[in-house]
């Protein structure tokens, strides 16, 4: 039995925001198969007393002064959007006609 | 070339333009480049001939040319990581280690080619075509860092710039004959660095020897509080380390899962004569087990896609990059769609989706659970291992250099390329790839690799530039001697 199936792909493409063909989900399906296939084998090794490494250093909760730094001016920060308008990003409609 | 820079028999602006003629020459055969900022790397080269001119105390490398691989921000200069969802961006501001190299006066020529996003080990994945490797232009130059390889060994560029998520630094470096070092994690700030998989990527060192690529460490590494991974340590002395030459009574372990099935048989043979010139040298070799790096591929290949779906989510068509559908009709959420499809590559779907998958409810304890506690077994048997040894060695990639388009349609097999290197990602440690011969079926470069523990990257190097000096005089001349020219070269 395959360990995936073509819905649980489309679906998991549509919470990775990833518009697909059919092509494209057939061909997926089938390698996301065969590789999930080859990387299960994690299952095999580890019990359940073994911790869990996230990470390679022993940090957490890094943070920094409280003060403020030179940054970028809002025409350097907006520089690179597709669209903007009046010092902000311009987005697509995100509300549907009512 | 640091030093007829500092005699003053060539200025850095005429060695820049020499470089640039050879890119000229060459690099329509290898494609080594993306972008090329010759206006920005001239006009540096002349501050740095103006600045020695003067008689100001200068870094040892300002004036030496480098490429960049296109996954470093540089202010106002392209930076695609290899894919079309990028195209055409420039950054407003530079990344550390960019920052680090203008303040050492290295010459920036240019962005190097890459898979996308990092992800693959042969620069096919590149958006903007494959990169050739100069050994052989119908074979791969290694990946991801395929471009900054490829410009080393073409004689493009002295220095380059790379990034190792899995082996992209190390395995370029074995099948293009150069050198390649993944310093310890942490060690080099990855703030600019765009993000693949956050706990594994780190940037390093390229060139044609190991005392130039210690020389580019110390330029690039250090503390920067902009990271909130990077190591507050002062960085170990790997000048001085590659200097040494003095490896007697050194405890060298040979990991014996690194070996075997899967590995070409010049591969082996090339990796046994370096070890015995370490014997040679007076080290000790020991052979050891690390019985969970069989698990190290199958961990990579749910971590790193894992982290990769939550990082390239900030690719949604809003703030920078591609936007594809925007029609005035369509929702967000629909263009955010159209975009990514239109602007990310096969290999980087498919990864953001087995990275969803692995994190989806249901599935996480299976697979990224088991993954992560892969891990930890991984870095145990690290730790065991260095216990017993200075530092590791392997053969860093299992082939040579394959055919371009050999293995492009089968993902399970390509993942395979990076089975030696993984392991030294997943434990964050340090990694060198250098060449120790030809492989006697094809006349390509194999590479050797050496793993020393977190923050003890000198090792690496003292064991390198040892080797490197025995093989050397074995040789009689530096392996790039023996690639065939290429067309038009200098």
């Amino acid at each position: 039995m395959a360990a995936i199936s073509r819905n649980e792909v489309a679906n998991l493409a549509r919470l990775a925001r990833i518009s697909m063909s059919d092509a494209e989900l057939d061909h997926l399906a089938g390698e996301m198969d065969v590789i999930l296939g080859a990387v299960a084998r994690v299952q095999e090794v580890a019990g359940a007393d073994v911790p869990p490494t996230s990470h390679p250093l022993a940090v957490s909760n890094v943070t920094r002064d409280d003060v403020v730094t030179p940054s970028l001016t809002p025409e350097q920060a907006l520089s690179g959007a597709p669209a903007s308008s009046e010092q902000r990003f311009k987005v697509p409609k995100i509300l549907g006609e009512e | 070339m640091a030093a007829a820079l500092n005699n003053k028999e060539i200025s850095a602006v005429e060695l820049t333009n020499q470089h640039y003629e050879q890119i000229n020459a060459v690099d329509k055969d290898v494609h080594a480049f993306l972008y090329l900022d010759k206006e920005g790397a001239l006009l540096q080269a002349k501050e740095v001939d103006k600045k020695r001119a003067a008689g100001e105390r200068l870094s040892p490398l300002a004036g030496v040319p480098l490429a960049l691989k296109d996954v470093m921000t540089q202010k106002d200069v392209p930076t695609t990581c290899g894919s079309k969802i990028l195209e055409n961006w420039r950054p407003p501001y530079d990344s550390t280690v960019v920052t680090k190299l203008k303040d050492a006066g290295v010459i920036i020529l240019g962005k190097t080619n890459m898979d996308e996003f990092a992800m693959g080990s042969s620069t096919e994945n590149s958006a903007f075509g494959p990169t050739h490797n100069p050994w052989d232009l119908t074979r791969i130059p290694g990946g991801s860092g395929g471009g900054s390889s490829a410009s080393l060994a073409a004689f493009e560029a002295p220095l380059a710039i790379g990034t190792d998520t899995g082996g992209s630094i190390r395995q370029p470096a074995a099948v293009t004959g150069t050198v390649g070092v993944k310093p310890t994690y942490g060690g080099v700030s990855r703030y600019g660095l765009v993000a693949f998989s956050s706990s594994l990527d780190q940037a390093g060192p390229c060139a044609r020897t190991v005392l130039d690529a210690a020389l580019l460490h110390q330029v690039i590494a250090g503390f920067d509080p902009k990271d909130s991974t990077s190591i507050n340590q002062a960085v170990p002395d790997v000048v001085a380390a590659t200097k040494k030459l003095d490896i007697k009574g050194m405890k060298i372990g040979v990991v014996k899962q690194l070996a075997g099935e899967g590995y070409q048989k010049g591969v082996e043979n090339k990796f046994n004569e370096a070890i015995a010139e370490l014997v040679k040298l007076g080290a000790e070799i020991i052979e050891l087990s690390c019985p969970n790096f069989e698990y190290a591929l199958a961990a990579y290949y749910l971590i790193a896609p894992s982290e990769c779906s939550s990082n390239l989510a900030r690719f949604d068509s809003i703030r920078f990059g591609l936007r594809v559908g925007d029609d005035k009709v369509k929702s967000a959420e629909e263009v955010m769609n159209l975009t990514r499809q239109a602007g990310f590559g096969r290999e980087v779907k498919r990864r953001i989706i087995l990275g969803t998958y692995a994190l989806s409810s249901g599935y996480y304890d299976a697979y990224y659970g088991s993954a992560q506690k892969v891990r930890t077994l991984i870095k145990q048997d690290f730790d065991n291992a260095f216990a017993k040894c200075d530092v590791l060695v392997s053969p860093t990639a299992p082939t040579t250099a394959f055919k371009i388009g050999e293995k492009s349609n089968d993902p399970l097999a390509m993942y395979l390329n990076d089975i030696a290197t993984i392991p030294v990602n997943m434990a964050g440690i340090g990694g060198m790839s250098l060449p120790c011969g030809l492989a006697e079926e094809d006349n390509l470069p194999v590479g050797f690799q050496i793993m020393s523990p977190a923050m003890k990257d000198d090792r690496m190097y003292l064991v390198g530039g040892a080797l490197e000096a025995a093989l050397l005089s074995k040789w009689g001349k530096p392996i790039l001697d023996f690639a065939p020219k290429l067309v038009g070269s200098k």
